[in-house]
């Protein structure tokens, strides 16, 4: 059941980039691009999400457990600490220099290979680098 | 009035896409650490092969781009590599360093009320402009 669930909300993740196209980096682009020519549909999208989202956080205080787990495994620490800064400060002038974030980032090894490559193997030595940096940090 | 209707359709399949996982499985959907998950955690069902099971429902998912509705703004001629290992790098480095990105943070954390979310989403829908400002 895991297994169906699991592999049925990554479709459903990527049918939604695909139907709102957070697929192709111009559209993404063209949003960030507030004093061009510019293009509102990124707000419908995460609006409509995050709607749907609410709705899920109200259903989910109302449950003791998680339907498949013995235990919710939400993030409950608030501290706004230099790792979240810097990092989303990274991680947004990563995004917008090319115009993908990860998830249309790993369909584009599908939609767009000549991009799709280089990017997504640049963020896994991205992600290498912090892991093997992470764990150094964590010896010491 | 399709102009908004799709990005809309598409947001609905995200948002229930993260509303079933948190429900059935208890966990955020953040694809950056779903990648980082299954690229580097110890191989067990839970900890690796969901992670990327995910993923590739994702990759499968995303092709039905231009299938199920017609492309409104062509992609990008193909950008230099150099540009893109770069934007790559950033993105893989920062979305570990500041742990979400436009999934986690941007839409499960917005919805659940963090504040760590909110805050991280400001900086980077900030940067992101400011860098397309800077490049265009």
């Amino acid at each position: 059941m895991m297994i169906f669930i699991t592999l049925l909300c990554g479709i459903l993740f990527g049918v939604g980039l695909a139907l709102s196209q957070m697929t192709n980096p111009a559209v993404v682009l063209g949003f960030l691009d507030i004093l061009g020519n510019w293009n509102p549909s990124l707000i419908f999208v995460m609006g409509s999400a995050i709607v749907v989202g609410v709705i899920s956080y109200a259903i989910k205080n109302g449950l003791q457990a998680p339907w498949l787990a013995k235990n919710w495994s939400v993030p409950t620490h608030s501290h706004i600490d230099a790792k979240l800064v810097i990092g989303s400060t990274l991680f947004g002038i990563g995004w917008g220099l090319s115009g993908y974030c990860p998830g249309p980032g790993l369909t584009a090894l599908v939609n767009n290979p000549q991009e799709g490559f280089y990017f997504i193997g640049a963020v896994i030595v991205g992600s290498g680098i912090f892991y093997i940096q992470n764990k150094r940090l964590s010896k010491a | 009035m399709t102009d908004i209707l799709y990005p809309i359709l598409g947001g609905l399949c995200i948002g229930l896409s993260a509303s079933i996982y948190l429900l059935a499985t208890g966990k955020i959907m953040g694809v950056s650490g779903l990648l980082s998950q299954a690229l580097f955690s110890p191989p067990s069902m839970n900890t690796k092969w969901l992670p990327l099971l995910f993923l590739i429902g994702t990759i499968i998912g995303g092709a039905s781009y231009g299938v199920l509705t017609h492309q409104t703004v062509p992609f990008p001629d193909p950008r230099s590599p150099l540009l893109l290992i770069a934007s790559g790098l950033l993105v893989g480095y920062g979305t570990r360093l500041g742990s979400g990105c436009t999934s986690g943070h941007g839409v499960c954390g917005i919805s659940r009320g963090s504040i760590r979310s909110l805050v991280a989403t400001a900086i980077f829908m900030l940067t992101a402009i400011l860098t397309v400002m800077i490049t265009k």
